[in-house]
């Protein structure tokens, strides 16, 4: 079944396939050049499983659902042996039920969620191992050396030469789907999104409230859709700023650091003035908004840009015109377009690459249909790629909002409006995609036969990309291992859940 | 070079002067006043997606209270969010908001353990640890050492061993995943050390507190020496704990 992004459906009008025509429907779409898969998991029917894929076509501006049931102890043919990109997902359902996935090639643990069907622990991981004197391994983590969340990361050297990386997660799982069914108050689920990941708070908040809404049938104003645009624009301001800065610090060029870690103050800043918090926290809700934008922000964003605009240039083009900067930066960490492709990589990793994934462009969602815009590509896919998709993402965005406000809508919200009774209906399914700073996000949404829901499914972009970091490192020296971290700089508690 | 100097140039001082009297910019929102105006306190309670606020006398426990200001915006005549960024304590008690009462919170200085003035009140190292920390505030943590909050300063720092540490900082409501590596980590860290909890998700579990995933029980084998609210801590919020918990003037 074809729908749109946002759009919700009825269960019953997604047809249940055997798994057989299910899996062959997916391998058939996944063909079309600009298919990838945005979310796939199973919910829990009785004796059964039902399996949820969904499938987006970007040239389509479409999502494709399909879905199937299979028995609780099923063993079938794995969708990763085809296609590599589907690999977490099917970990995913292999640790929480126990499905076997024949064919698929690297069957391990995701996340060791409080719920998995195994009784191992996070520490029985099945590590790659090789057996040579010629390699060495090295474990760093869960706890890194900076202030950030843990993972572990196990390489395999030969010498200084990474030959090998595996990345272990699932130390930051919260039980956050979870807690999600339990707490019902729109305020609690609002906040959950928020911190989904603490950095994408934008992000996730406005996949969270368009699911939501959708599943509601709750329209909403033009100008509460303006004003998330601008938020989630300028989220990406600040956090692709703060990353340059981290990327400077990587690389031991300390005047970089600096500039852009003072310049990141008045973009998180500018969200304190607006919601009062730094991070947006408490700005988005469904149905509402606390914080409508007001022509005095406005005014004030401008002023603020204005100041902002012509230091960040300034720095960025001393960063990349800087040979000290761009020996460690030019050909380190080398993700290519095929790579990227068949590991279904979204966001910066993707466009670096040269593979064209942004879903403002491809599912336009909010007010995105209202601007004209081109996605940042770059082909060259290493970490000055990377860097250098932030750099024009940030005044590619600058573009955008400066586009919105000169469109902004009237106001229709008149003061404080109390948080609305959403009822949600009843046997419903929504696919819910946003563009956030760090690539595609997507929440699923399913609701029972009293309106309850019954599934929420959450899927941060760095679900697709570690596996992408992890060959991204293969053949560099593991003093680069830092700076190529940086450049995809993904969420750990995004992933975990 | 002369681009590099330019650079300096155009930048200037960026550093806040003095980070225990600076206003913060928009409209923050710091310690909450609460108001003796008579109102539905069930009602707001039940508003509170944090499950933050007491009832008869109205109270807000700041160690759950995400800052989201939703009571404040349904019943303005009885709460109020301020712009006063300091708002830790050392006792869990402290972080109670009571009706009536506008008053700057402090530390209680007679639960100050005498050897934490004397020996950290010069320098203090921490080693942070996030155990299911949604990374904002591991971000804010790592702004209070950037030009502009500059923590460094006074001598405060974020290093990366325990080993070298004199204290833990940590983020996050405690994953069951990651008890154990928080419990080696403070082990790890050589007497005497302190411990610090940053963020909502930290002092209660915020939301978490009741999920089969997180495991808090390490946190009773510890003495708990600041609790510093937030969602997430704002870095003056931080800053001004750590000089109040040290005893240290603003220099």
């Amino acid at each position: 079944m074809k729908v749109n992004n946002g759009q919700s459906v009825n269960v019953a009008d997604i047809e249940v396939q055997s798994y057989e025509l299910f899996y062959a429907d997916i391998n058939s779409t996944m063909e079309k050049p600009s298919a990838h898969c945005v979310n796939y998991f199973a919910v829990p029917e009785g004796n059964e499983l039902r399996l949820f894929c969904c499938i987006a076509v970007d040239d389509e501006h479409s999502i494709d659902i399909f879905s199937t049931t299979i028995a609780k102890d099923a063993t079938v043919a794995s969708l990763t042996a085809m296609h590599r990109a589907f690999h977490p997902f099917e970990r995913e359902i292999h640790e929480l039920y126990s499905i076997g996935f024949e064919g698929h090639p690297w069957l391990k643990p995701l996340r060791f969620p409080h719920d998995r069907a195994n009784d191992g622990t996070i520490y029985d991981y099945p590590f790659f191992n090789i057996q040579s004197e010629e390699f060495h391994r090295v474990g760093v983590g869960p706890i890194h050396a900076g202030i950030i969340e843990p993972g572990h990361f196990r390489f395999i050297c030969e010498g200084e030469k990474i030959h090998h990386l595996e990345i272990q997660l699932g130390w930051q799982h919260r039980g956050l789907e979870n807690i999600f069914l339990k707490k019902d108050k729109v305020l609690q689920r609002a906040t959950l999104a928020e911190q989904i990941a603490g950095d994408t708070v934008v992000g996730h908040s406005v996949a969270f409230a368009q699911a939501y809404e959708s599943l509601a049938e709750y329209g909403i104003s033009e100008k509460l859709n303006f004003d998330r645009t601008i938020a989630l624009e300028q989220e990406r301001i600040a956090i692709h700023t703060g990353d340059l800065s981290a990327i400077c610090t990587d690389i031991a060029y300390q005047l970089g650091n600096a500039v852009f870690g003072r310049l990141r103050t008045p973009m998180i800043n500018y969200f304190q003035k607006w919601s009062g918090s730094r991070f947006a926290k408490g700005l988005i809700r469904p149905g509402k908004t606390n914080f409508p934008f007001t022509k005095a922000l406005a005014d004030d964003w401008r002023e603020t840009i204005a100041k902002y605009k012509p230091h960040f240039v300034e720095m960025a083009q001393e960063m990349f015109d800087l040979p000290s900067v761009l020996s460690r930066i030019e050909k380190t960490g080398v993700v290519s377009k095929e790579t990227a492709k068949s590991l279904g990589l979204v966001g910066m990793p993707a466009k670096a690459a040269g593979l064209e994934r942004d879903i403002r462009a491809s599912h336009p969602y909010a007010a995105y249909d209202k601007i004209d815009f081109k996605p940042v590509v770059k082909s060259t896919g290493d970490v000055y790629a990377r860097a250098r998709v932030r750099y024009e993402e940030v005044l590619n965005s600058i573009d955008n909002i400066n586009a919105l406000i000169d469109k902004m809508p009237e106001e229709t919200q008149n003061g404080y409006q109390p948080v609305p009774d959403m009822k949600l209906k009843p046997n419903r399914f929504v696919v819910s995609l946003t563009e956030g700073w760090r690539g595609e996000i997507c929440h699923c949404g399913l609701t029972d036969a009293e309106g309850k829901l019954k599934a929420y499914k959450i899927k941060d972009p760095s679900m697709h990309n570690w596996m992408g970091l992890a060959l991204a490192v293969r053949n560099n020296g593991i003093s680069d291992f830092p700076i190529c971290n940086k450049s995809f700089d993904l969420s750990y508690c995004g992933h975990d859940l | 070079m002369l681009n590099t100097l330019k650079i300096w140039l155009h930048q200037g001082k960026q550093y806040i002067p003095d980070v225990t009297t600076t206003d913060v910019p928009g409209v923050f929102r710091g310690r909450p006043v609460i108001s003796n105006a008579e109102v539905d306190e069930e009602a707001l309670a039940e508003l509170c997606p944090m499950n933050a606020i007491g009832t008869h006398p109205m109270t807000i426990d700041l160690g759950r209270c995400s800052f989201c200001g939703e009571c404040a915006f349904a019943c303005p005549e009885k709460i109020k969010f301020t712009k006063d960024y300091k708002l830790a304590s050392n006792t869990r008690e402290g972080l109670i908001v009571k009706a009536g009462e506008d008053k700057p919170i402090t530390l209680d200085e007679s639960k100050i353990r005498p050897e934490v003035r004397k020996l950290f009140n010069k320098s203090i190292k921490l080693r942070q640890v996030s155990a299911g920390g949604d990374a904002s505030c591991e971000m804010e943590l790592n702004a209070t050492g950037n030009v502009n909050f500059d923590i460094g300063r006074f001598g405060i720092d974020f290093v990366a061993s325990p080993r070298h540490a004199d204290g833990i900082v940590a983020t996050g409501p405690i994953s069951e995943n990651m008890a154990a590596p928080l419990e080696d980590a403070i082990n790890c860290t050589p007497d005497p050390k302190v411990l610090i909890l940053v963020g909502t998700d930290a002092i209660s579990g915020g939301l978490f507190e009741d999920s089969p995933a997180v495991d808090r029980k390490v946190l009773d084998k510890y003495h708990v020496d600041l609790y510093i609210p937030g969602n997430p801590t704002h870095p003056l919020t931080f800053v001004n704990a750590m000089l109040s918990l040290l005893g240290k003037k603003n220099r």
